[in-house]
């Protein structure tokens, strides 16, 4: 049992309704919230997952282990967990005081505010733990069907590329992956007709596998990949799907922190706290937005644009009432905008202005004889370089270019190069896994110290040359 | 806004699967440890440390791969306190990757007891023929601290697990030091006493100590016998070492001395085998015993003939003998016809098992070679 009594409970509740009130009345509108308090292990197993549930596989347990070994040795803790789903689910730490879980109430309302309302969420999947644990269902039975070790290979190889999804492609290619997912039902595979069945080519122009080039490159496997059984392609599936719920997530990290670090910060000043709890509060506050060397601490920067924000619809200077017809004291609405209609991208470029880049002292850095040296401080470069880094939230941008290369059925991969080079030693071993997948030599098409280069793996060794 | 509030405290104690997924990573990074062996046994640091000293074995990080940028070649955003200025450092860092090391592959160091190297090492090893023969100490009391239990007799005090449960709980209430001990810190081990049926062995380790012996072979003889012995240990408990070192003459040595010794002169390798065939047939009956002759040897000996009487003394060792390891040590691949290795030649006898290193990582696998049980081997060499 979690180590709470009952006095404990009651004590949040009455802080929590409080919290209610306050965001209810500031206009913050989140889905219904299941809350429980929970031990240390929970937490960070849940944190591990990041869905309860969740399939088993070792790099869960690898994160399980670091967080425990963190927390015992008092280096860090975390605090909350919230679900993004309707009715949400979230998570309170059992060894926090009552002040220090208000805090982290009014914070996690705040983001299950944001979950309701921003855009980038309109899709996810709201019934996503049932999901979930449905899929690890399904993958313990293919362990016991095929064997755990070869289910935990066939993981690792498709987690290796998991980021590799494309969250827009209804967007892009509307009704086409429904069609596509139809058409892929198990002994529907076109390889699998006999020759003879197999529709007569085109006479005039033979069919390019993609016919665009594909940025999923999970779809692309789960339709085109020659030799996968059926289990192989539910794997996928299930991964690909995880990770599509995942996705809004990252591509929101520094507007969601942001977003609950002003309202945690706003609702706690509203209650009637002791000295000694103000001081509390204002402790935690300062440790979860303490600026990063190394980094963009997502808690910190994400309020401050907020902040500014509104000061600026609030209070705007002449020249934006004068050019931008901006009235005085729409700040609050304007942020409602904001958390409704951007993400990190479009979050940095719009409202990250070249004042804010200087107060809160950005700067570029980069590695010199191994160590990290400052080498920019303009506001322009700054943007561009911290937007760059949340483009296709942070990974490099692959899509598959052809699935009959060299008439072959090997698989050709470019990364769209955009002036950052990739690790030439991971992107090698990561050629291998995908070999795995797709069952024959596989192809990357990247830029190595301005040289277009081909990385590629025939199942034996990996060749690097000139494209 | 729904006013829905739902707060619970439900029991979770049964949860596992956390540590079960943990479970599996820590097999991965055991089986890590098993991949970099060849590299291990040779270590200086590992040889010379004892038992029960930690060593960091630098493994593959368990991390999957993944398309990422190089974060050693592009630039990256972070924020300081006011004022920076481009061209200075940036304050309280250390570098992000350890120097040397090879882009695309992350290493990080696990942390391991050379004893649970060891028993990484000989898990699937064992001596090879081994039978038993009637003897009267055949069994051994194997007295082994298996178990770390919460009470038990002072005497029996685990000191360093009970530091650390110390620790442990200092750290949760927020003070990672040493303190205040309370009864639910204190560890204690526990043993177990099992009876198991042994069969008696001798080991006959010798040692080439000439001074054609140059540093790399002196260090790969050491190396060798420090594992055989560990592996000796850990595996059996009723194995008798007779250990000679032998240059021109041969001499029984204890211990240390064996493994500290370093002298010079020409080689008769004769002379070790000769005294072998003596321990052996007044101490070590074969017909109660299984024994085990080593040699370690760069091969270098007087001369043909005495190659000639070593090859009849060898042939005579092997029908006392279980098995026969001789090793021959030679930097680099530099081959001589005229080696101790080519007059043992026309020996056919499956016990005779001979390896050649050229190496340190050849050291685990000549280990595998002398060590991996079965009876009749096919021919080696």
């Amino acid at each position: 049992m979690p180590n709470v009594d009952d006095n404990y409970l009651a004590a949040l509740e009455r802080r929590m309704e409080q919290v209610y009130a306050i965001a209810e009345r500031q206009g913050l509108d989140p889905f219904p919230i299941n809350w429980e308090v929970v031990p240390a292990e929970v937490m960070f197993e849940l944190g591990a997952y990041g869905l309860p549930g969740r399939f088993s596989h070792w790099t869960h347990g690898r994160a399980y282990h670091r967080q425990k070994v963190m927390y015992d040795y008092g280096l860090s803790k975390i605090y909350e967990l919230v679900i993004n789903t309707n009715p949400s689910y979230a998570f309170l730490l059992d060894g926090n005081s009552v002040l220090q879980n208000t805090l982290i109430v009014a914070h996690v309302v705040a983001h299950v505010d944001f979950f309701k309302n921003n855009v980038y969420f309109a899709d996810t999947n709201r019934g996503m733990v049932e999901g979930a644990s449905a899929s690890a269902d399904r993958i313990r039975r293919y362990e016991f069907q095929h064997g755990r070790r070869k289910v935990e290979e066939f993981l690792d190889a498709v987690l290796s590329i998991e980021e590799h999804v494309d969250p827009h492609q209804r967007l892009r290619h509307p009704g086409k992956e429904r069609r596509e997912s139809a058409k892929a039902k198990p002994g529907e595979y076109d390889d699998l007709l006999a020759p003879h069945e197999r529709p007569a080519p085109h006479p005039t122009k033979p069919r390019r596998v993609p016919e665009r080039p594909e940025k999923d490159l999970l779809l692309f496997l789960i339709q085109h990949a020659p030799d996968l059984e059926d289990w192989q392609r539910d794997v996928i599936e299930i991964v690909r799907n995880e990770m599509l719920y995942f996705v809004p997530q990252m591509q929101t990290k520094i507007m969601n922190e942001g977003w609950a670090s002003y309202w945690h910060s706003r609702i706690v000043r509203e209650l009637e706290l002791s000295d000694d709890e103000y001081i509390e509060f204002a402790r935690m506050h300062a440790r979860v937005v303490a600026p990063s060397k190394h980094d963009v601490n997502p808690y910190h920067v994400g309020l401050k644009i907020f902040e500014d924000v509104e000061r600026r619809w609030n209070d705007p200077a002449d020249e934006e009432r004068e050019r931008f017809g901006r009235q005085r004291g729409e700040g609050r609405a304007k942020i409602f905008e904001v958390r409704q209609l951007e993400s990190d991208v479009s979050f940095l470029r719009n409202y990250l202005t070249d004042k804010l880049v200087e107060e809160l002292d950005l700067y570029i850095y980069q590695m010199q004889d191994d160590k990290p040296v400052v080498v920019e401080k303009d506001a322009e470069k700054v943007r561009q370089i911290i937007v760059g880094s949340m483009t296709n939230f942070g990974v490099p941008y692959i899509q598959v270019e052809d699935g009959d290369y060299r008439k072959a059925r090997e698989l050709y991969l470019r990364h769209v190069y955009e002036g950052r080079e990739i690790d030439v030693g991971y992107a090698e071993r990561v050629l291998r896994y995908i070999h795995k997948i797709w069952g024959r030599p596989v192809h990357l098409e990247t830029v190595l110290d301005n040289q277009p280069t081909l990385l590629s793996f025939d199942g034996r060794e990996n060749v690097r040359k000139a494209a | 806004m729904e006013r829905r509030l739902s707060l619970q405290a439900n029991d979770w104690s049964l949860h596992r699967q956390g540590q079960r997924d943990a479970q599996r990573h820590a097999e991965k990074v055991k089986e890590a440890i098993k991949e970099r062996l060849p590299q291990l046994v040779a270590e200086e640091a590992i040889i010379t440390a004892s038992g029960d000293k930690v060593v960091k074995v630098p493994i593959r990080s368990l991390e999957l791969p993944r398309f990422r940028y190089d974060f050693g070649r592009n630039k990256h955003v972070g924020q300081g306190d006011g004022g920076s200025q481009a061209g200075q450092p940036v304050a309280g860092s250390g570098t992000h990757r350890g120097a040397g090391q090879e882009p695309g592959v992350d290493y990080l160091e696990a942390e391991i007891q050379i004893d649970d190297l060891a028993a990484i090492l000989f898990e699937d090893l064992g001596l090879p023929n081994l039978t038993h023969k009637q003897s009267d100490a055949l069994e051994a009391e194997a007295m082994e601290f298996r178990d770390v239990v919460r009470h038990g007799p002072m005497s029996n005090l685990d000191k360093r697990r009970t530091i650390r449960e110390n620790i442990r709980r200092n750290a949760l209430s927020g003070h990672a030091r040493f303190g205040g001990i309370r009864n639910d810190d204190l560890r204690f081990k526990m043993h177990i006493s099992t009876r198991r049926p042994e069969t008696n062995a001798v080991i006959v380790a010798m040692r080439d100590v000439s001074g054609s012996m140059g540093d790399f072979e002196k260090y790969i003889s050491r190396s060798f016998y420090f594992w055989m012995l560990k592996f000796l240990r850990t595996k059996y408990q009723n194995v008798r070492i007779v250990f000679i070192t032998h240059h021109t003459e041969a001499k029984e040595v204890d211990e240390q001395t064996f493994f500290s010794l370093g002298e010079s002169g020409g080689t008769k390798a004769s002379s070790a085998y000769e005294l072998a065939l003596n321990v052996v047939k007044e101490r070590y009956d074969p017909s109660r015993w299984n024994v085990y002759p080593f040699h370690f040897s760069d091969g270098d000996n007087w001369g043909d003939s005495d190659n000639q009487r070593c090859l009849a003394l060898v042939r005579e060792l092997i029908d006392l003998s279980s098995a026969v390891g001789y090793g021959e040590i030679r930097q680099g691949d530099a081959r001589s016809t005229s080696t101790l290795m080519s007059a043992f030649q026309p020996i056919a006898d499956p016990r005779f098992i001979r390896v050649e290193i050229h190496d340190k990582k050849d050291v685990y696998p000549a280990l595998r070679r002398f060590f991996e049980p079965g009876a009749a081997r096919p021919r080696a060499g």
